[in-house]
């Protein structure tokens, strides 16, 4: 099983993020299941959610307390909320920011971790370039493909095409691949920088 | 058709193909999706002929779904909590009346202190009203037993309720096999009411009835619950031949056969309960489990056969009956008190405290050892508990409890559970 | 020779054999061959006006509807002593659900009906004051606001009688029950409070309202008729009295509601869609006095020290309603002889 758990604020999309990586599964015939941490929902509060992937069916119905993979769209919960919690070194983590995990202040907390599992996406950046809306949800969903493998472009671009139909949706998955291409980029840079 | 939807989602097009002839419903957490999809399907037609009504409170949403039925409409409501209570007079006197109503109810905790979160407390608040409650564990579960309830409710002319945990399931996105029209068509028949207002055959529903009569009446609709532990199995068996999967069994058990221990629960926290007692098994503890699904009527039969060969029982139940105990473990101890079976409680999850695995492997593994105690609140912070009644027996204006607690405790959004 | 009109003064509106008028000018009630939806037998008590009521009521309705009817009746002294368990007196179907729901019921029954395309079945829902203006009130609202269509009646004596004459608040100023006692300085219900029902559902926009009493049956037949021409949210305020409650003698049931019309208390009009279209005009205006002395529930008014303060202002709210309700007719085509008697 492969545990996913996605920190954001309201109105980001964090719910439809989690929903969206279910979905994807779902069209790649595995098991998923999506559900978010439910506060009161209003914008700009802290919203978790999270996702399990499987290959057998998932009986458990407990929040994700020990994330494979954190998934972080907003940094500036990064000292406000407990976002690290349960993160086991071989954890990925992938971070909504144009800034390093250095410039963060994470350097030292992710010591560690495996750096090529550590990576950060401009996705606000790229939502507002190709949607034109700060909405970075399905397109860290591209980054998160890339970075863990676990989950193929195509299989999101399936999902976010059928929640979000017609230009919406293309846009989305255009700055989804995007993301997915820099995010690939960064592996590689990071993996001939550690063999350099 | 294999979905990946959200549990809300899976149970309005259930209910939609069970044709339901008008729904009503008061919106509230965690159930206005079901109730908004529904409304959706009917104004775009694809649920139809149905008249969807927008009501003003629970109690006219029942009330409404009582005046439909007994005109004959297959009628079908939906509610949470503090509306099912604002409901609850119509709720007994649907059951009274013998009026096939199916509800969902998305289980949420009961206030004061206000929590929209998931337990018990509002099917535990009427158990004792006369519907048929039927628990899901899955979304998948949540679906299939709409339509078992609706078969069964005109069956017996007894309202049932599908009790599926509020945000756990019902905002989780879950694979789903939903039913296709056909087969719920072969399953459930047109709504054929014992009972009806008729222009062209008068009767009086609703009369007073004394004490020269209301105790037969009552001792009636028990029998009719009754019949309901023989119905439910033989159900459960035709909606396998139907849809190609179980649903709707009395009870479902785990790793049983040899068990010593043996859980309780109803709902969804029996898949957690399942991984970790999978862990105790590795771990060489003898650990079973058994589902509940219908809760009432209660299986008393199913549940001591279940037991048969344990030494142990362990409630874990989502309900607490404050100044006694555990709610769900009442009604286990008065169904197996002669078997010499232990029983423990372990109350866990209340307004939506979440249920980890490792807590219930640590509870189960005391259990195996004759370690647990007879009632335990699972992960219950003591020293918070401590300092509000230190509070209290300083001074006498010590403020609302809740509020206390919640500034004890911090910040609530610096807390990821 | 000149023609002398010759009035037959036992003929008209206060008539209910009408043997002199053409069939389809006579009541409901003249014809032997009428539903009698509440059957004899039931354990009202002796000049009940609900009782009465609601067999003109539910009897106009059922020849408006052909015979195709559906009632949805709230807790209270209707239910209670039309349904003597195993008894009932109700010829049509019935169902009584709670106290507070009717309305809601009401609605159900009709959206059933609608949804199987029964069309020919009509729906009526029937309480006292305290199911529709207390605790009826929040589903009387909503069914109004969505138009449901149904007719909702409501058979107003003042208070709850079905428990021992308690308040409620349809009960009027200065009026004695067992929870506004005429103790002390008290002189019964407090002035300045209750609800104006028929005024709040014209506030709904509802496509007919209309107030009645049992003491004039070819105007409530009539209002009835005309509200099941219209489909859509209706309402029907009649004015019941309650000799036990108000202690009167139950001889004078109908001669007291036509003093509550007569001296102004009780307005008796039509509205639709939110707008007064008629109203029953006062035939001999009279002084409240008379229509409170003959109830026993506010004998604390009169006697050896009598509250003509209280009797004034409740004289000036007849006032009030008479004018704002335009409550007297015009210079009358013919002087009739006043306080004629029943």
């Amino acid at each position: 099983m492969f545990q996913v758990r996605i920190h954001g604020r309201g109105g980001q999309g964090v719910v439809a993020a989690a929903e969206i990586l279910s979905m994807a599964a779902f069209a790649e015939g595995r098991h998923a299941q999506a559900f978010p941490s439910f506060g009161s929902e209003r914008m700009g509060a802290p919203v978790v959610s999270f996702c399990r992937i499987d290959d057998r069916p998932i009986r458990t119905h407990e929040p994700v307390m020990e994330p494979d993979a954190l998934v972080v769209q907003d940094v500036t919960l990064i000292h406000q909320v407990e976002l690290f919690a349960g993160l086991s070194t071989d954890a990925y983590v992938l971070v909504n920011t144009s800034r390093s995990f250095d410039e963060l202040g994470l350097g030292e907390f992710f010591g560690g971790f495996h750096p090529d599992r550590l990576l950060t996406c401009p996705a606000t950046e790229l939502a507002l370039e190709y949607l034109g809306r700060p909405l970075p949800n399905a397109v860290l969903l591209g980054g998160f493909a890339a970075l863990t493998g676990q989950i193929t472009l195509d299989a999101i671009g399936t999902a976010v095409r059928e929640r979000f139909p017609g230009a919406v949706g293309e846009r989305n998955m255009a700055a989804a691949d995007a993301a997915y291409r820099f995010v690939t980029l960064e592996e590689e840079e990071m993996v001939h920088a550690s063999t350099d | 058709m294999l979905r990946q939807i959200e549990g809300s989602r899976a149970v309005a097009e259930t209910v939609a193909l069970c044709r339901p002839e008008v729904v009503c419903a008061y919106p509230i957490s965690p159930q206005t999706h079901i109730i908004e999809a529904i409304g959706a399907m009917v104004a775009s037609g694809a649920l139809a002929p149905c008249e969807f009504i927008n009501v003003e409170s629970e109690f006219a949403a029942m009330s409404v779904s009582i005046g439909a039925s007994a005109a004959g409409a297959r009628a079908y409501t939906a509610t949470a909590s503090q509306g099912l209570l604002f409901m609850i007079e119509a709720v007994y006197n649907a059951a009274g009346l013998g009026l096939p109503i199916v509800m969902t109810l998305a289980n949420r905790a009961i206030g004061a202190p206000i929590n929209i979160w998931n337990d018990h407390s509002d099917a535990m608040a009427v158990r004792d009203a006369g519907w048929i409650q039927l628990f899901a564990e899955t979304n998948q579960e949540a679906a299939d037993l709409h339509v078992l309830a609706f078969r069964l409710a005109e069956e017996l002319s007894l309202p049932v309720m599908v009790c599926m945990d509020g945000f756990i399931l019902t905002h989780a996105v879950e694979r789903v096999d939903l039913p296709e029209q056909p087969q719920v068509d072969a399953y459930l028949p047109p709504y054929e009411p014992r009972q009806v207002l008729e222009p062209d055959d008068p009767v009086s529903i609703g009369a007073m009835v004394g004490p020269e009569a209301f105790e037969e009446v009552r001792y009636l609709a028990h029998l009719r619950q009754l019949d309901a532990l023989e119905r439910i199995p033989a159900m459960a068996t035709e909606f396998e031949e139907v849809f190609g999967r179980p649903s709707g069994a009395l009870v479902s058990p785990y790793r049983t056969e040899d068990a010593e221990i043996v859980v309780i629960a109803l709902g969804s926290v029996l898949g957690t309960i399942k991984d970790a007692v999978d862990a105790r098994r590795e771990a060489g503890d003898r650990v079973g489990v058994l589902g509940i699904t219908a809760f009432r009527p209660f299986p008393s039969d199913a549940v001591r056969e279940a037991l048969s060969r344990a030494r142990s029982v362990v409630v874990v139940e989502k309900a607490f009956s404050i100044g006694f105990g555990g709610v769900l473990s009442t009604d286990v101890a008065m169904a197996t008190h002669d078997t010499g079976c232990t029983l423990r409680t372990i109350v866990c999850g209340l307004g939506g405290r979440p249920i980890t695995r490792r807590s219930l492997e640590e509870a189960f593994a005391a259990a195996a050892q004759d370690e647990l105690d007879s009632l335990t609140f699972l992960d219950l912070d003591h020293e918070i508990v401590e300092r509000e009644r230190t509070r209290m027996t300083t001074t006498r204006r010590s403020g609302p409890s809740a509020e206390n607690i919640l500034r004890d405790i911090g910040t609530v959004a610096s807390r990821m559970d | 020779m000149t023609t002398q009109p010759v009035r037959f003064y036992q003929v008209g509106s206060f008539a209910v054999g009408n043997r002199l008028l053409d069939d389809d000018g006579r009541t409901v009630q003249s014809d032997p061959n009428r539903t009698n939806s509440l059957d004899s037998g039931h354990r009202a008590c002796q000049g009940c006006g609900e009782a009465l009521g609601a067999r003109y009521a539910i009897d106009a309705a059922m020849r408006a509807s052909q015979g195709r009817l559906v009632a949805v009746n709230a807790t209270g002294c209707l239910e209670v002593f039309s349904t003597p368990y195993p008894e009932t007196s109700w010829r049509i179907p019935w169902l009584h659900s709670l106290f507070g729901n009717a309305p809601a019921v009401a609605t159900g029954v009709a959206a059933a009906l609608k949804v199987k395309g029964r069309s020919d079945v009509r729906v009526v829902a029937q309480a006292g004051d305290g199911g529709t203006v207390d605790i009826g009130f929040g589903c009387l609202s909503g069914m109004f606001e969505r138009n449901d269509d149904v007719l909702f009646i409501c058979y107003d004596n003042e208070a709850y009688m079905n428990t021992g004459v308690q308040r409620s608040g349809a009960t009027p100023p200065a009026a004695r029950t067992a929870t506004t006692e005429a103790i002390g300085s008290e002189a019964g219900n407090a002035f300045g409070q209750g609800k104006d029902l028929p005024r709040i559902a014209m506030a709904h926009d509802v496509p007919y309202v209309a107030t009645a009493t049992v003491a004039d049956l070819h105007d409530l037949e009539e209002k009835v008729e005309r509200a099941m021409q219209v489909h859509g949210a209706r309402y029907l305020h009649i004015l019941v009295p309650c000799p036990l409650g108000w202690g009167s003698a139950s001889s004078d049931t109908i001669r007291v509601a036509r003093l509550a019309k007569e001296t102004g208390l009780f307005p008796v009009f039509e509205a639709v869609d939110g707008k007064v279209t008629g109203v029953s005009p006062i035939r001999h205006r009279t002084p409240v006095e008379e229509y409170l002395s003959i109830q026993g529930r506010y004998a604390h008014l009169f006697g050896e020290h009598p509250r003509t303060d209280i009797i004034s202002r409740i004289q000036a709210m007849a006032d009030r309603n008479i004018a704002t309700y335009g409550l007297l007719a015009e210079a009358l085509a013919d002087t009739d002889p006043k306080g004629v008697d029943v």
